[in-house]
């Protein structure tokens, strides 16, 4: 009993001594690392590879926060988490930043005691079926199985969008993303749906990608963000600047490519961005080159959606309303200075 | 403990006293259990104050919004999340309920077939009993789910039994009754003539008791369980129609579905569980001793009173307590449902609604202590079965 | 016919060798197969019934499979194709653990099978010793070994960790773990003192009646709630503190069946002697009772080792979620029943060797008369 007892208290010990700290940005300092949750599988946003890298636009994002705050974009710990776990997990503190195509909505924002740090996709969700259905439009789909991924926005749009065009609907609910695929590939359901990106990426993995069709409709916004915990400002404050960064960085035409001869730009806006004048770094509590070291090691917005989802990929996706806003997009970064 | 102590010369200090020693002890343990729990509830509390997370159960009240795939009850997407929970629930209920059923029927026979004399049977039977219990059965449920799923047919090429039967891969569509004007008298009778059976039953006990006449009693309760009701049925007409399925669009309207999900986990469930139950009754049934079925044979009795009065009663209370805990498992095991889109109590509430409102420590509070309850509740009538049947010692 | 077997007396008549339909393969057949006509007709159905099923499964797994290539292209004919599996048999084996440093995982395992094959050898001296490395020195190597970053290891991360190698350390871990743990919880049940009794009989029950995937999704992502801001543990760490749990409230009512067993004479003979309470549970009461509820343990060991599968629905990489994971994998699509197969066959060899172990050891260890 007493060795028991001793283990215990010397667990204890173990675990009080990691430390109770103030706030996200500390913790993180401390560690050295940033612990980023990521889907399962999406390629494109955040997808592993054979040797257990992760790939995509929401990693790159977590990278580029690890090179804001700790000046090396490698740091960064990634939890691969299910739709449903994704919320709890960040709730409790197991992960620091949820990036997970995430869509921002009202009560996310609020009841679930989170905070959406901006939008790095702007998606809808759409519809996939089988081509050999022969059906041209979601209107036709009365009475139609849908598989579709479980504690998703999608899954409440698709219920609304059933239930206002009076159509009968069986959903058909799965936990993992994989799953949902892999049941629609056996024939279990008439569509697949989730956001276009998604679509997009998942269709990859069906048997014969050329059998299916998208139908045209989008029937909802889908703004799909970082997410961190609410009340922690400061560590809200870095994610969001990490993100205007990348947008304002290819605004000004910084790359990683030219980013160290940008160093020497006349341009007062490259000057600020890159640390070279002002101390934007400082008010957030980062280095002074933190938007020089996103740049450097994981690029600009544009950079990273050309690199993942863009039309050279296997995802073949437009920039559309990814666009900057000065090209007729959506992507529209808060003055840096 | 305490042992009578020869000549107690002087009195031992206090803290050698066992019993003294056996409750400090104690209220040292319930004082650090009590210290954790409050500790942990305290951090609980901190944290969800201080992210500014939604607490309490009023959420049970809020609007659902998302449908569901099967339902026992009326269910929409208005409904509140209480009802999904209940809609959960129920479905949990059904899913273990006929996988104990068939993994009961199962497990019975295979561990007969065990038992054969015949030498392929016995054989096989073990086969089966070695390779299923031997396999995770979140393996053996995906096996099903997609290897039903891939040899069903589309609806358009469904299956067809009877006419109004059909089988393809959303599931078996069968007609649904609806009852009319009348129909309750059916329901009525159907449940008199249950109670009648019952009685005839005890007074055929009874008399025999008393007298050792026999009276069939099993055919005399089935004819009056069928007899009746269908007496009354003719007698209001048949107040009963059926809404058969037809292919419209995609799927089938009207009557009703066997989702496949539903059909796959009840079959993973029974025949895993029953390669357990057929070890369970084989160890019963020859746990019996071979002088029993002798005695028996010795006092005229012939083979099936022999085995339906001699050796299942002295088995059963072998195999009753292992069964229990295989009902216990085939429940719990039943929220692997979730990883086959089976919309049990994990996967709509643990699941959706978890997502849906962020409620992590009450949802899965009221998840775990549902499965607590129920498994309470069957080893409860368990325990009162096994205290039933046991050997009653002089 | 030997010249003795003439000898004989008047009236007696030589030893007939038994009917040729009573011995042999034939006598065989007659008894354990056609004894009855009802018994003939079950054979005959149980052989159609085989016919039916082995030939096709054959086929598939062996005949018509492809065994060898490197990409999905190689596999051309109907049957299964292994190469999938051999190309992903390193990711399937030990998950993302970095190539270079595999030798590790593999240096346990000799570790553990070198230790286990002593244990075999008979009359083999200080077998006790061998079995105390295996539960108590091993784990401590392992540990090294497989996480690092002392004695000029490299560090390898948990989330690299996978396969089947993963499932061998939730397994193992909660294996040696939930024998003490559960032990400790049977005498805490049937304890005198009516407050560690009855916390004890609440925590067994309460375990016991969850179901695992609640107590994962609890270690996983709900944990970290809690406990105080900015404290937190490895993933892997506590689903193995819940799998551990879990398994050792099982445990406990496998060695409580093992207590109550025992005749009342073996307590009362050792507390006549003198002994204490933790000697006598020690040299008297335990040795008999774990010895009793043997086929329990290792069956409890055997739930525990496929209760580990369910770590996937968490996002750990076990030995069945590096397979969903290879099966999904874009060039790879359209194999997973080859996946499934070799998963099972894997799962099925550990655990059908554990329950020959558990009869072979009931076998060894039955002093009774």
């Amino acid at each position: 009993m007493k060795v028991l007892t001793s283990v215990f208290l010397a667990g204890a010990a173990i675990a009080v001594s990691t430390g109770a700290s103030a706030g996200t940005m500390e913790d993180v300092a401390g560690k050295g690392f940033i612990q980023c949750g990521v889907s399962q599988g999406l390629p494109g946003f955040s997808n592993p590879d054979e040797s257990g890298n992760w790939t995509g636009i929401d990693v790159d994002l977590c990278r580029a926060v690890a090179a804001a705050v700790l000046g090396d974009a490698s740091k960064v710990k990634f939890s691969p988490l299910s739709a449903k776990e994704r919320f709890t997990a960040l709730q409790s503190g197991e992960i620091d930043i949820l990036s997970r195509n995430t869509t921002w909505t009202l009560v996310r924002d609020t009841a679930l005691g989170l905070n959406f740090a901006g939008v790095n996709y702007y998606d809808g969700q759409g519809f996939m079926v089988r081509s050999d259905l022969g059906i041209k439009s979601a209107l036709e789909l009365d009475g139609a199985s849908a598989c579709v991924n479980i504690g998703t926005t999608t899954e409440l749009n698709l219920s609304d969008y059933f239930r206002t065009n009076n159509m009968k609907l069986n959903p058909v609910v799965f936990e993992k993303a994989d799953e949902v695929v892999a049941a629609y590939d056996a024939g279990r359901c008439d569509v697949y749906t989730t956001d276009q990106s998604g679509l997009a990426a998942q269709r990859q993995k069906l048997k014969d990608p050329g059998a299916h069709m998208l139908l045209p409709e989008i029937i909802s916004k889908e703004p799909l963000g970082p997410v961190v915990r609410h009340g922690d400002d400061k560590w809200l404050d870095v994610v969001k600047w990490t993100l205007y960064a990348m947008i304002e960085a290819e605004e000004l035409g910084v790359t990683s490519a030219n980013v160290d001869k940008m160093k020497g730009s006349d341009n007062p806006g490259i000057r600020r961005l890159l640390g070279v004048e002002g101390d934007g770094g400082k008010n957030l509590g980062v280095s002074g080159d933190w938007a020089y070291n996103i740049v450097k090691q994981v690029g600009n917005y544009g950079e990273s959606f050309d690199r993942y989802v863009g039309p050279k990929t296997p995802l073949a996706l437009e920039r559309g309303l990814n666009a900057l806003w000065s090209d007729g997009g959506l992507q529209y970064a808060m003055p840096v200075r | 403990m305490a042992v009578d102590q020869v000549a107690p010369a002087a009195r031992p200090p206090f803290f050698y006293d066992p019993r003294v020693r056996a409750i400090f002890f104690q209220v040292l343990v319930l004082a650090l259990v009590i210290l954790g729990g409050a500790y942990l509830v305290n951090n609980t509390l901190a944290n969800l104050a201080r992210q500014g997370i939604a607490s309490g159960f009023g959420f049970l009240d809020t609007t659902a919004g998302f449908g569901i795939s099967m339902s026992l009850v009326e269910y929409s997407e208005e409904s509140t999340y209480g009802r999904v929970f209940l809609v959960g629930f129920l479905n949990t209920i059904l899913v273990s309920v006929v996988g104990v059923f068939f993994a009961t029927v199962l497990g019975f026979l295979i561990g007969v077939a065990r038992l054969s004399r015949n030498w392929v049977v016995s054989k096989m039977a073990n086969a089966y009993i070695e390779t299923l219990r031997n396999i995770p059965l979140l393996l053996q449920l995906f096996f099903w789910y997609f290897a039903v799923l891939r040899t069903l047919p589309s609806p358009r090429n469904s299956v067809e039994l009877f006419g109004s039967f059909f089988l393809n891969n959303r599931g078996l569509t069968s007609p649904s009754p609806i009852p009319e004007a009348g129909f309750s008298t059916v329901v009525i009778s159907f449940a008199v003539a249950i109670v009648a059976a019952f009685f005839v039953a005890r007074w055929a006990r009874k008399r025999q008791e008393a007298t050792g006449q026999q009276f069939p009693r099993f055919w005399a309760g089935l004819g009056i369980i069928i007899g009746l009701p269908l007496l009354a049925a003719i007698v209001t007409g048949f107040p009963l129609s059926w809404s058969v399925p037809e292919l419209r669009g995609f799927n089938f309207v009207n009557g009703m579905v066997l989702i496949p999900e539903f059909v796959a986990l009840v079959v993973a469930l029974s025949t895993y569980t029953a390669a357990f139950i057929a070890e369970i009754v084989r160890a019963g049934i020859t746990s019996v001793s071979h002088g029993q079925t002798e005695a028996a044979f010795a006092l005229g009795l012939r083979r099936s009173p022999t085995l339906r009065l001699v050796i299942i009663p002295q088995a059963l209370r072998v195999i009753i307590p292992p069964l229990t805990s295989q009902y216990l498992n085939l429940t719990k095991n039943s929220s692997l449902a979730a990883a086959i889109a089976y919309p049990d109590i994990v996967l709509v509430f643990a699941g959706t609604v978890l997502m849906q409102t962020g409620q992590a420590v009450e949802i899965i509070s009221i998840t775990m202590a549902t499965y607590l309850a129920l498994s309470l509740l069957i080893s409860g009538f368990m325990n009162w079965y096994n205290q039933k049947m046991a050997l009653v010692e002089r | 016919m030997s010249e003795q077997s003439q000898d004989y007396t008047t009236g007696q008549h030589p030893d007939l060798p038994a009917p040729i339909t009573s011995t042999g393969v034939i006598g065989w057949a007659r008894i354990n197969l056609f004894a009855t006509i009802p018994n003939t007709i079950l054979t005959v159905l149980a052989v159609l019934l085989l016919l039916w099923l082995i030939p096709p499964v054959i086929d598939w797994a062996f005949i018509s499979a492809d065994w060898s290539g490197q990409t999905r292209d190689d596999c051309t004919r109907e049957g299964a194709c292994w190469v999938f599996i051999k190309v992903w048999f390193r990711q399937l084996m030990y998950g993302r653990y970095p190539v270079d440093e595999i030798w590790r995982i593999n240096l346990a395992y000799i570790i553990a099978v070198a230790a286990g094959i002593l244990l075999f050898v008979p009359g083999l001296r200080g077998k006790p010793w061998i079995g105390l490395f295996l539960l108590a020195g091993f784990p401590i190597i392992a540990f090294y070994l497989f996480v690092g970053g002392s004695f000029g290891l490299p560090d390898v991360e948990t989330p690299l960790w996978g396969g089947l190698f993963l499932t061998l350390v939730i397994s193992g871990v909660g294996i040696v773990a939930s024998l003490p743990i559960g032990i400790v919880l049977a005498l805490g049940r049937r304890s005198k003192m009516p407050v560690v009794r009855s916390l004890c009989i609440t925590f067994i029950e309460l375990w016991r009646g969850v179901p695992l995937i609640t107590v994962l999704f609890m270690a996983s992502v709900m944990f970290p709630l809690f406990l105080p801001e900015g404290m937190n543990f490895d993933k892997l760490i506590r689903a193995l503190l819940g799998v551990m749990f879990f398994s050792s409230a099982y445990m406990a009512e496998v060695v409580r069946g093992g207590l109550q067993a025992l005749p009342k004479g073996q307590y009362e003979a050792a507390q006549a002697l003198g002994l204490s309470y933790w000697k006598m549970m020690g040299l008297v009461i335990l040795p008999q009772a774990l010895k009793l509820v043997i086929p329990g343990i290792v069956n409890t060991f055997i739930g525990l080792f496929k209760d580990t599968v369910l770590v996937l629905i968490i996002g750990l990489f076990d030995f069945l979620g590096m397979v969903q994971l290879a099966g999904t994998n874009p060039d790879w699509l359209g194999f997973a029943i080859e996946g499934y197969v070799f998963a099972a066959f894997g799962f099925w060899i550990f655990c059908f060797g554990m329950s020959r172990y558990s009869q072979h050891l009931e076998k060894k260890l039955h002093t009774g008369h």
